[in-house]
């Protein structure tokens, strides 16, 4: 074995630190399963990417006035209607479901299995409020006329954009949800306890991910 | 117990072990046996595309005999010939076929690291090939809006296929999408995260490393083809206006208004550029492994064919919009594209003076890989060339949408690839079937095809320069195409017709060398590579009996003085190859 793994003599500059990154059997020391997510969520990325880029341009060609967003997403409880509020709470309940899932992935690598199991069912608890106020906001809108084709408002692509990007997103979470719960069960069930706890961390950072994602779809459709 | 890196663990991953026939051989998670599916697959519907190809072939060559071709059916031809060439072929038989065959094998593993994923990828690709193949089935046949799809003309009436075409080819590439990413994942992380002891990334065969950067580009670029077609889904079922401007129907305007078409000629174009190099990237590599086994010597310049294949994928991703030039761009924008798409060809040329340099002074066993390898390098650099004329704006103009772009992207990243997919199934067909084909077979499919491209698409340059359009039913009588321009078309569709029609020679010898091939040895090229070096051929489940190789140099020790063979495995250590040496350099003095 010596001979094959001593005979890269470290050299200096671009060539040795070539040369070191990829001596070992691995490029990164990490499961399997996460250096796998780590990929697929930079391709997810992508996908996000696109959406995004996508609106910008729609924004830039329609002919009609963008819909005021601070209007259209208002709630009023008994006095004026405050701008953003429903979509504050819900960024607050998804950047709050991200804590616990750190404290789960903590929890998870102490084998406390109790806590790793509530943390990560009150997480997955935190994502279904998210899309259950989300459901409330779509009920909303479409209640108010508006359309993926068209909207009382002003730009069709308000409507379009908002329904695609929202419900993508959406589709992400619930997704994430129903991963997150099945985690937990096999969690409750010590299935882990042989196989080591970096599941938990790997579906935490997909977690992560669709919570940063939801950050950019917030500020670049809600408030720009 | 918490993660060991991979150097620490004991040697075997769990394997999963079929227990019926059905497990081994259809619903396997056995790498080898998906990469069969998956090229199968791949060339059946290949077989279809070819098709397609020779029937509009024959309308243009014969407009006024052939009735068979409606100019409906016209475009749907050459639409779903693209398509099916460029997606669901090339692209799922180099990784979804070489891919799975090539890289556990070559990296000395047992297996991909989720085979069950790799399982799902292909039954996945499966249903995206159906919900192509369904299109040809619907009320109004497929699509026929041309490959690339562009909207709006594709949703509109008039378009053939504009109601239920569009819409199955836009899940099916969906669909193909989700069972790339699978596939891809894999190889991405098999590739990274587990190769056998010694099998450092800069002693990767070269194959390896174009899968590696193809598939990279694929999870990376595949992302903007699946919002181009949710969008237009969009667009087609709900009504929304994505891609759609303010457009008018027959004189009545749709209700569609301020969406921007030029919006899905980027995102297909940020897919597409890099689609060339998925396809590219995997031949490029395994050309290269076959030219240095047949010219018994080392190929030339290995970590420079790694940083220019790194580089290569690097820059696809700014050349996308060299295929928008007549789009009507900002000019400074149209230098920016111009300008990366040219620097390609400084990483692109080395690769192809390396390959010569490969040739140079080598002990050239001229086998049938070898023949289609070389002729590889032949069309390669022709297609290439032609390339440097339609990266730059200026010459660009007058040439987009003629015939010279059908030639030179036909000859660059489609003959050029099928001639590797030939190379490197005649080369590794001994270690896949662990039989021997027929070389004279084999090199009598070569002289065909080789000649019969050459045929087919040089022609075509001029007809471009001529200024025949692309994608025309009839040429009609125009006044700025002379009468002689259809003798040429004619010509091509003769010669189109031979070359189809010889691939019959491929199927016969590979699907009857499986009964009648003599048996193959282990390793008959005398290759130094580990997939050559199992302890069976075919190589079975789990690859490697039982201890995984361990590795002691790179794949290119060919023709080393003194040695025992002219080459030395990469699975041998130092002490022996040193001691096959000292046995025989006695009778070296002695002379």
């Amino acid at each position: 074995m010596s001979e094959a793994t001593t005979q890269a003599v470290s050299q200096e500059g671009m060539t040795g630190m070539v040369g070191d990154w990829s001596a070992d059997r691995q490029a990164y020391h990490v499961p399997w399963g996460k250096a796998m997510m780590w990929i697929f969520l930079v391709s997810d990325t992508f996908i996000f990417s696109c959406f995004l880029i996508g609106y910008l341009n729609v924004r830039v060609t329609t002919t009609d006035p963008w819909p005021p967003q601070s209007e259209i997403f208002a709630l009023s409880f008994g006095g004026d209607p405050i701008p953003l509020i429903l979509i504050a709470i819900m960024t607050f309940v998804l950047i709050t479901s991200s804590g616990t899932m750190a404290l789960a992935v903590n929890f998870g690598y102490q084998k406390d299995k109790a806590k790793t199991f509530l943390l990560i069912c009150t997480t997955a608890a935190f994502g279904a409020t998210f899309v259950g106020m989300q459901a409330f906001e779509w009920s909303k809108l479409i209640a108010e006329g508006v359309r993926p084709w068209g909207n009382p408002f002003g730009a069709p692509q308000f409507g379009s954009v908002f329904f695609m990007v929202t419900g993508f997103h959406g589709l992400h979470v619930t997704g994430g949800v129903i991963y997150l719960l099945w985690v937990a069960l096999r969690v409750k069930r010590g299935y882990y306890d042989n196989k080591g706890y970096e599941i938990v961390e790997i579906a935490g950072l997909y977690w992560h991910f669709v919570d940063l994602v939801w950050v950019f779809i917030f500020a670049f459709f809600y408030l720009l | 117990m918490a993660y060991v890196p991979l150097a620490d663990q004991d040697q075997d991953m769990e394997m999963h072990h079929p227990h019926s026939w059905v497990e081994k051989y259809v619903w396997s998670q056995d790498h080898k046996v998906i990469a069969i599916q998956y090229g199968g697959l791949a060339v059946l519907t290949g077989i279809v595309g070819l098709v397609l190809s020779l029937l509009f072939r024959m309308q243009l060559g014969f407009p006024e005999s052939v009735n068979f071709v409606d100019p409906n059916f016209y475009y749907q031809a050459v639409t779903m010939h693209g398509m099916i060439m460029v997606v669901y072929f090339l692209t799922a038989l180099f990784l979804g076929g070489f891919g799975n065959y090539m890289v556990p094998l070559m990296l000395g593993a047992r297996d991909m690291v989720f085979p069950f994923l790799n399982m799902m990828s292909v039954w996945t690709f499966l249903i995206s090939v159906i919900i192509l193949m369904a299109s040809f089935f619907v009320g109004g046949g497929p699509t026929g809006a041309g490959w690339t799809l562009y909207p709006p003309q594709t949703t509109m009436a008039g378009t053939p296929g504009h109601d239920a075409g569009i819409i199955l080819m836009l899940v099916s590439l969906a669909v193909f999408v989700v069972a790339f990413t699978m596939g891809g994942l894999n190889y991405v992380v098999t590739i990274l995260q587990y190769r056998c002891r010694g099998m450092t990334l800069m002693r990767m065969p070269l194959t390896i490393w174009g899968i590696f950067v193809a598939t990279v580009l694929g999870l990376f670029a595949f992302p903007a083809l699946l919002v181009a077609c949710i969008m237009m889904m969009f667009d087609t079922v709900l009504g929304t206006s994505f891609f759609m401007p303010a457009v008018l129907e027959s004189g009545t305007p749709l209700d569609y208004e301020g969406g921007s078409p030029i919006l899905f000629q980027h995102l297909f174009w940020f897919f597409g550029h890099p689609e060339v190099y998925i396809v590219a990237l995997p031949a490029f590599g395994l050309v290269s492994d076959v030219l240095s086994v047949h010219a018994r010597k080392n190929i030339f310049g290995y970590r420079m064919m790694v940083w220019a294949i790194i580089a290569i994928g690097g820059l696809s991703f700014i050349v996308w919009a060299h295929h928008m030039y007549v789009s009507g761009m900002n000019p400074y924008f149209g230098f920016f594209f111009a300008t990366t798409t040219l620097i390609i060809a400084v990483p692109t040329a080395l690769k192809v003076y390396n390959w010569l340099l490969t040739l140079w002074e080598g002990d050239i066993r001229l086998n049938a890989p070898m023949y289609f390898a070389i002729g590889f390098i032949f069309t390669f650099i022709h297609g290439g060339l032609t390339g440097l004329f339609l990266g730059n704006v200026v010459i660009d103009l007058p040439l987009s949408d003629t015939y010279f772009v059908v030639a030179h992207f036909h000859l660059v990243m489609g003959v050029s690839p099928i001639l590797v997919l030939f190379a490197a199934l005649y080369h590794w067909y001994p270690k896949i079937s662990g039989r021997m084909y027929n070389e004279t077979m084999a090199k009598v499919h070569f002289w065909f095809t080789f000649l019969g491209a050459y045929a087919i698409y040089l022609p075509m340059h001029y007809l471009g320069f001529l200024g025949v359009p692309r994608r025309y039913y009839a040429l009609g009588n125009t006044d700025f195409i002379p009468l002689s321009a259809q003798d040429l078309n004619s010509s091509i569709t003769i010669a189109a017709l031979i070359v189809g029609a010889s691939q019959i020679l491929f199927f016969i010898n590979i699907i009857g060398s499986l009964k009648w091939g003599k048996k193959a040895d282990p390793n008959p090229w005398g290759a130094a590579s580990l997939e050559w070096q199992t302890p069976d051929t075919p190589p079975v489940h789990g690859n490697w009996g039982e201890n995984l190789p361990t590795v002691y140099r790179w794949a290119y020790d060919y023709s080393v003085p003194g040695a025992a063979e002219d080459f030395i495995p990469q699975n041998v250590p130092e002490s022996e190859a040193a001691a096959a040496q000292d046995a025989k350099s006695p009778e070296s003095n002695g002379e």
